[in-house]
């Protein structure tokens, strides 16, 4: 007998699916999201934004926006620098080489992008400082625009930014093995291109801060819709000149964020200096319509890839070459070359091939900055690699299935590293390849694929298995990178008198359900019922410093300093018992909330027993024991970068070959997230990862002319998914805990979104098989690039 | 240059309220902003993501193509105003257990449309309830979560 671990226990919190308290709130229309916060005396901006993707600003005129009805403030670039501790410059000094203009807030003396904020208005209401907005009048000189990657690095091409001397951002390759004898010796070389197209976040709830200086106490709040509230926190603080310590940022509800709101705006920091300069809150709401031209893009990536495979389905080499269209400048703090270096480093992740050369070229374009954008890289490295996989598969005259299960990375195998050098641990490709094959019921499917097609009905199988970096540590681009943004993360577990325990998280919630699942980790450890446990997350002041979410690393580093810091409060909480029951602490246990016997489970004293006497009757205690009944744990990856995770997908399409239309009919996903603690929570975060692919695969693209200017910033003409056009998503798992951790949890919020997109552009291109000889490698795969591939248009 | 107002009334949520209103502010500003109903949101102010449903004399409409001064007269309901009454209790309990939402923004649009599903009492396939429910955009959960939620629902209701 003796201690049950808490995973083991009957029932134990730890693996249960259960539902969120805030769901509550929200289907009550109760939800509090940072525009629902209108302290007195608020102000509204509204921003002047630029009409050109690149122009000389040779005059502001203001004096008739400063005149209008109910304006406060006018600023311009210039007045708001003047503000400011200096420019942001978007690098890291772990990407070696890389150049990055310095930039500013607002425009200053030239615009860079279309969108790019020019002119703030402050006023009583938004709908005035609109109308103020319309009397600025900025005299441009236009000046040339680079929109084309392919073109940006010719000699004839103008140069963005002058001082940088290239309008190149970054390079790097990878060379490992000798991928020429390799491809020299295989029996088929194939090549191909991809092209994929610029996407945008699109959350919901756009971009909000709500800022208030208190002059009196020189204190800074923000209301934000955050997924970082301590990075905001610090590059606020070194932007305008304030102590950090003397900045709170409250993330409320966050209606939705997928990687956008991991980062800081220029918009943002202009409300926050016009609440500096007045003395009175100044909120700023992004309208959808300047959403679309100032929320960071992704994506935007051509890749030529090459494999080298042998008639068993081998692969001996891989190579590819990627260029990277970023934008006008290296989004602050994050760098936009991120994209670029995942694709590097995750294409062909799964699979055994020693010989592997990779090279991205990033540059730079009069566009909207690029960042990172949930399951960063992911979506193109996984569609070239799969895509690649099933021409080998064709060549060699192997089901898909079988040439993965051919050069997967054996589950017994690891420790082992994969081509771009990283160390693989705890990963299970081939036991999703065979719970995937099971859960598709993959032979019956094709039964039926055959059968529709001697009838004309052309159906698509695809599968895309993947790997997934989450929680990265600090030995990478964090931390050691330069960045100051926190990779490892903090709990505070604390018992109140009444015996109910707080947790104050350093990682945040936008809906995953992250305060619920520590409430059922912290519940799980400590030995109590998780109706006594409450999470706090999001407010500066009330937790300890940490990265927030971001990269799939709440459950995975939040969740292990949850686990340590309610082992700690635990291990407090028998110590102190044992004090009072004249016990050895090793003789008791603490289950549902009560402290009991280790043998037999009698009853002893409840936690309200020991937080009473913890916190008022200290006389009960000896003279020299001093109870803390607060415990804070820190906790970050050490030896790898990140922690990877697996999994493939499945997908089943029909294309109509005469309109070029896909049907998506149904989805598969296994994948291997270490430790679940809620499954309902990691299904539903799989699933709204998947759609997100999916609706990058088919729809989503930011679209540019020649002239820098965004073509469809609505969102009646940049597409995301509908209901009706989604299919069912059947979600499996494997469970491989990573041993990294006690907790054992990896990351779960971006690999559905990482694989969907490949698994599409095999299905699609499966379908047309029989009536082309060309693929569909262009993405999104709209009626017309489908109808190109087959040569009908 | 000022701004034209004029006087409206109607009954939100059962109340009756009588306010001065800009005549170029719209339906959900109004209620937002003026009567504190914070539960309808705006996600894109032209019409597409359906996040502003509100009800208007027992009809769902985009509160962002609405004018407050439009509904003078207008009986006006709200998610608050279907929470207080009870008449989506049963979708409301099955949209939290089968986690219908991430992060809410969506939800009281997405319910305000599946009320309006539920109340035509019949039989509805699961396309058929993603066809009717596609005004209403959700980015978080791919939507699979809140088919089972009001088809579920749907169901038992039909089931009496």
């Amino acid at each position: 007998m003796g201690i049950i671990h808490p995973f083991e226990r009957p029932n134990s919190y730890i693996g249960r699916s259960m539902s969120r308290t805030r769901a509550k709130r929200a289907v009550a229309g109760r939800g509090r999201y940072t525009d629902d916060i209108t302290p007195p005396r608020t102000l509204h901006a509204a921003f002047v934004r630029s009409p050109y993707a690149h122009a000389r600003i040779t005059g502001i005129e203001t004096d008739a926006a400063k005149a209008a009805p109910g304006v406060r403030l006018v600023m311009t670039g210039a007045e708001l620098a003047e503000m400011c501790t200096g420019p942001w410059v978007g690098t890291l000094t772990v990407f070696e080489n890389m150049k990055a203009e310095p930039q500013y807030p607002m425009a200053v003396d030239r615009v860079c992008w279309q969108g790019e904020p020019v002119v703030m208005i402050v006023a009583d209401t938004r709908a005035l400082a609109e109308d103020a907005g319309e009397l600025v009048e900025i005299s441009y000189e236009e000046l040339p625009v680079v929109i084309e990657k392919e073109t940006a690095l010719d000699p004839s091409t103008p140069l963005i930014h002058p001082n940088l001397g290239t309008n190149k951002a970054w390079d790097k390759t990878i060379d490992t093995g000798d991928v020429d004898k390799a491809f020299a010796e295989a029996d088929h070389v194939i090549e191909e291109t991809f092209l994929f197209g610029r996407h945008t976040a699109v959350s919901l709830e756009s971009r909000v801060v709500l800022s208030e200086y208190d002059p009196g106490t020189e204190r800074l709040t923000i209301h934000t819709s955050s997924q970082c509230p301590h990075m905001i926190e610090t590059v606020f603080a070194m932007t305008l000149g304030i102590p950090e310590h003397n900045v709170r940022i409250v993330a409320p509800d966050v209606g939705g964020s997928f990687g956008l709101k991991i980062h800081t705006f220029g918009d943002e920091v202009a409300a926050t200096a016009a609440s500096m300069k007045l003395g009175r809150p100044v909120k700023f709401v992004a309208d959808r319509l300047e959403s679309f031209v100032s929320d960071i893009h992704a994506r935007e990536n051509r890749v030529h890839a090459k494999i080298g495979v042998m008639n068993d389905g081998t692969m001996i080499a891989a190579e590819i070459d990627d260029l990277s269209g970023v934008g006008a400048y290296s989004q602050y703090p994050r760098t936009s070359v991120f994209e670029a270096n995942q694709i590097l480093n995750i294409t062909f992740g799964p699979y055994k091939h020693p010989n592997y050369r990779a090279k991205a070229t990033v540059v730079y374009l009069n566009a909207v900055p690029t960042s990172q954008y949930r399951a960063v890289g992911h979506p193109i490295g996984i569609s070239v690699g799969e895509f690649m996989m099933d021409r080998a598969a064709e060549a060699t005259g192997l089901d898909p299935f079988e040439i993965r299960r051919r050069n997967v990375m054996e589950d017994n195998s690891y420790p082992r590293q994969i081509g771009a050098g990283i160390t693989m641990k705890d990963l299970s490709h081939e036991a999703c390849l065979q719970k995937l094959h099971a859960l598709m019921d993959y032979d019956a499917l094709r039964g039926e694929q055959a059968e529709l097609r001697a009838k004309g009905i052309y159906r698509g199988i695809g599968i895309a298995g993947f790997i997934k970096g989450t929680a990265p540590s600090p030995v990478g681009y964090y931390g050691a990178g330069g960045a100051r943004i926190a990779a490892q993360d903090a709990t505070t577990v604390k018992l109140e008198p009444s015996g109910g325990v707080i947790v104050c998280l350093g990682v945040t919630d936008q809906g995953q359900g992250v305060d619920t699942v520590m409430e059922q980790i912290a519940a799980a450890a400590i030995g109590m019922e998780v109706e006594q446990v409450r999470a706090i997350s999001g407010d500066t002041d009330a937790v300890p410093y940490g990265g927030g979410t971001y990269a799939s690393r709440a459950t995975a580093i939040g969740g292990e300093a949850t686990y340590q810091a309610a082992r700690d409060l635990r291990r407090e909480i028998l110590e102190m018992a044992g004090q009072l029951l004249q016990a050895s602490p090793d003789a008791l246990d603490i289950v549902d909330g009560c402290v009991v016997d280790a043998e037999g489970g009698a009853e002893r004293m409840p936690l309200s027993e020991i937080g009473r006497i913890g916190h008022f009757q200290l006389g009960e205690l000896p003279g020299d024991y001093q109870p803390v009944l607060s415990h804070t744990r820190r906790y970050r990856l050490q030896d790898l970068p990140y922690i990877f995770t697996n999994g493939i997908h499945g997908a089943y399409v029909e294309v109509d070959p005469d309109t070029g239309w896909i049907r998506h009919l149904k989805h598969w996903v296994v994948e291997d997230c270490g430790r679940i603690i809620n499954p309902l929570l990691a299904d539903e975060q799989v699933r709204g990862g998947a759609v997100q692919g999916i609706g990058g695969a088919l729809y989503e693209h930011c679209i540019y002319d020649v002239n820098g200017q965004l073509q469809n910033g609505t969102m009646a003409d940049y597409i995301t998914p509908m209901a009706a056009e989604m299919p069912d998503i059947e979600v499996a798992h494997v469970q491989t805990p990573t041993t990294e951790s006690e907790l054992g949890a990896k990351g779960a919020g971006e690999s559905g979104t990482g694989a969907a997109p490949g698994v599409l552009m095999n299905a699609v291109n499966d379908a047309i098989r029989t009536l082309t000889d060309r693929h569909v490698t262009e993405q999104p795969m709209t009626p017309e690039v489908v109808l190109k591939a087959l040569g009908k248009i | 240059m000022t701004e034209e107002t004029t006087t409206v009334t109607m009954t939100v949520n059962g109340e009756t309220a009588t306010r001065i209103v800009r005549v170029r502010e719209h339906l959900v500003d109004f209620i937002r902003g003026e009567l504190g109903y914070t539960g309808s949101h705006l996600g894109c102010e032209h019409g597409i993501c359906g996040a502003c449903s509100v009800r208007v004399d027992g009809d769902v409409v985009r509160g962002c193509l609405t004018l407050a001064v439009q509904c003078d007269g207008a009986v006006i309901e709200t998610i608050e105003g279907l929470t207080d009454s009870g008449e989506i209790a049963d979708l409301q309990v099955t949209f939290v257990e089968r986690n219908a939402m991430q992060c809410g923004f969506c939800t009281p649009g997405m319910l305000m449309t599946a009320a309006e599903l539920l109340a035509q009492k019949k039989p509805m396939s699961r396309d058929e309830i993603r066809a009717f429910m596609s005004g209403n955009y959700c980015r978080c959960t791919g939507y699979h979560a809140i088919i089972d939620a009001i088809e579920t629902t749907n169901n038992s209701r039909l089931k009496g």
